[in-house]
């Protein structure tokens, strides 16, 4: 069975990738059906994950762990929002109230606390480790903050175009390094599952 | 067909050096935040704390795939180690796709260690499906759980910050890396020993997964060489004024 799997793994990688390099178009068609194919195996995923979700509160639940009362609140308003996504359907007004008004005001919270924890952790950063990139790093940022700020009174002056493009010349240089490195990984990652040496389906 | 050439090339010398590794191991540099994890791993098993392993959200359906593949490689191997502890390890992932492919990483590490009957299904778990809800639920991880270790490996955004910030206040370690700049950049600032770049891929390496995953690095290296090659001979020839 495990090699079945790994097989049928590798033949499918291998045919979607064809797919890109080669235009056949049987290949094409092949490519764009084994998508088609893992969409749908995706959206089942999600239901498995809910339930997962679902499964690992409730024992939070059960074993009266800390934050247990979280994890109730957590299933019976997941339960009602899928309940009435099922009756009213994801177009209706209710529903997008539903995201409107809480998902997003709480999200947009998260947010507002993520600003004062970046900035307390950019103070802490010279505290933690106090060397030349930290120091740099630091320094950027903070000629970056003053650069892009709004002037009340004026336009943009000329040095803080000056320091846009001076300070994004470094920058965008540094990303396309970082992003080249990046590509590598993945080009090698793929290679290793294509190969069939990592199997993170269950065939190892 | 420079990008297919590329490709095979890449793929014949993976193929060649993961032999040659096979026979002679690999001498890596020492990354600071590596020897970091390989502490906090035997640590964690020996005073039955828990490790906390975030693969981050990146689909599988995407580019951002390959981090979360390396996360697996890495959670695979994590796994057999950490079989013996009395606390297994807590993976948490904002996709559901990998959330599923997290549990099957986890006991087929089990399963190799020969301690299959540890493997809990919740271990492996989905936080949330949106950036924030992702980081929301994974919080009460970091804090409840008697976790001594936080492993972040994966594409995550800036709400990486927020695990960031749980794990420094539970005086926990903190081993980060993502192929995402932004959450990178939130990382060099929070993490005692933050990895950059590519050294996310390294993990594998790092953590004993075997020839296959030096061999990698060994490629990359190579063709990263030949992309500063390929830049410098094109840089010349556009100062020179060759049509290119």
């Amino acid at each position: 069975m495990r090699v079945f799997t790994a097989a049928l793994a590798i033949a499918a990688g291998l045919f979607v990738l064809s797919g890109y390099f080669f235009p056949v178009d049987q290949l094409i068609e092949l490519r764009v059906r084994l998508i088609d194919w893992a969409i749908i195996i995706a959206g089942m995923a999600v239901l498995i994950g809910i339930y997962n979700l679902i499964a690992v509160q409730m024992e939070k639940i059960r074993t009266r762990q800390k934050g247990g009362m979280y994890g109730a609140l957590l299933v019976v308003a997941l339960i009602i929002t899928f309940g009435l996504g099922l009756i009213l359907g994801p177009e209706n007004p209710y529903m997008h109230l539903t995201v409107d008004a809480i998902i997003v005001p709480v999200e947009a919270s998260l947010m507002a606390i993520l600003a004062v924890t970046l900035i307390y952790a950019s103070i802490r950063l010279l505290r933690r480790r106090v060397d030349v990139t930290s120091v740099l790093f630091l320094a950027v940022a903070v000629i970056f903050l003053i650069a892009i700020m709004p002037m009340p009174f004026a336009a943009a002056l000329p040095l803080q175009d000056f320091i846009l493009r001076v300070a994004g010349m470094f920058s965008r240089g540094g990303a396309r390094g970082l992003l080249i490195g990046i590509a590598l990984g993945t080009l090698l990652t793929g290679l290793r599952v294509l190969f069939g040496v990592d199997r993170p389906y269950g065939g190892n | 067909m420079l990008a297919l050439g590329f490709l095979v090339l890449a793929a014949v010398l993976f193929l060649g050096l993961t032999f040659w590794r096979q026979r002679s191991p690999a001498s890596f540099r020492i990354i600071a935040a590596y020897e970091r994890l390989n502490r906090s791993v035997g640590l964690a098993v020996e005073n039955g704390t828990r490790l906390h392993i975030s693969l981050g959200r990146g689909s599988l359906f995407t580019a951002r795939g390959g981090s979360a593949l390396a996360g697996l490689a890495m959670l695979r191997r994590l796994a057999e180690r950490t079989s013996v502890s009395d606390r297994p390890p807590v993976v948490t992932t904002g996709d559901a796709s990998l959330a599923i492919l997290s549990q099957d990483t986890l006991q087929s590490g089990y399963r190799a260690a020969g301690a299959e009957e540890q493997y809990r299904f919740s271990t492996g778990r989905l936080t949330g499906l949106t950036p924030f809800s992702y980081a929301a639920g994974a919080l009460p991880t970091i804090h409840d759980e008697n976790v001594s270790a936080n492993i972040i490996i994966g594409d995550l955004g800036t709400e990486a910050g927020l695990l960031a910030e749980a794990s420094d206040r539970e005086n926990t370690n903190l081993i980060a890396a993502s192929d995402n700049l932004s959450a990178q950049s939130v990382f060099y600032a929070s993490a005692q020993e933050p990895l950059i770049g590519e050294e996310l891929f390294a993990a594998g390496a790092y953590v004993g997964a075997g020839a296959s995953h030096e061999a990698s690095l060994n490629v990359q290296d190579i063709l990263r060489w030949l992309i500063i090659l390929a830049i410098i001979i094109g840089a010349g020839l556009k100062i020179l004024g060759a049509p290119i």
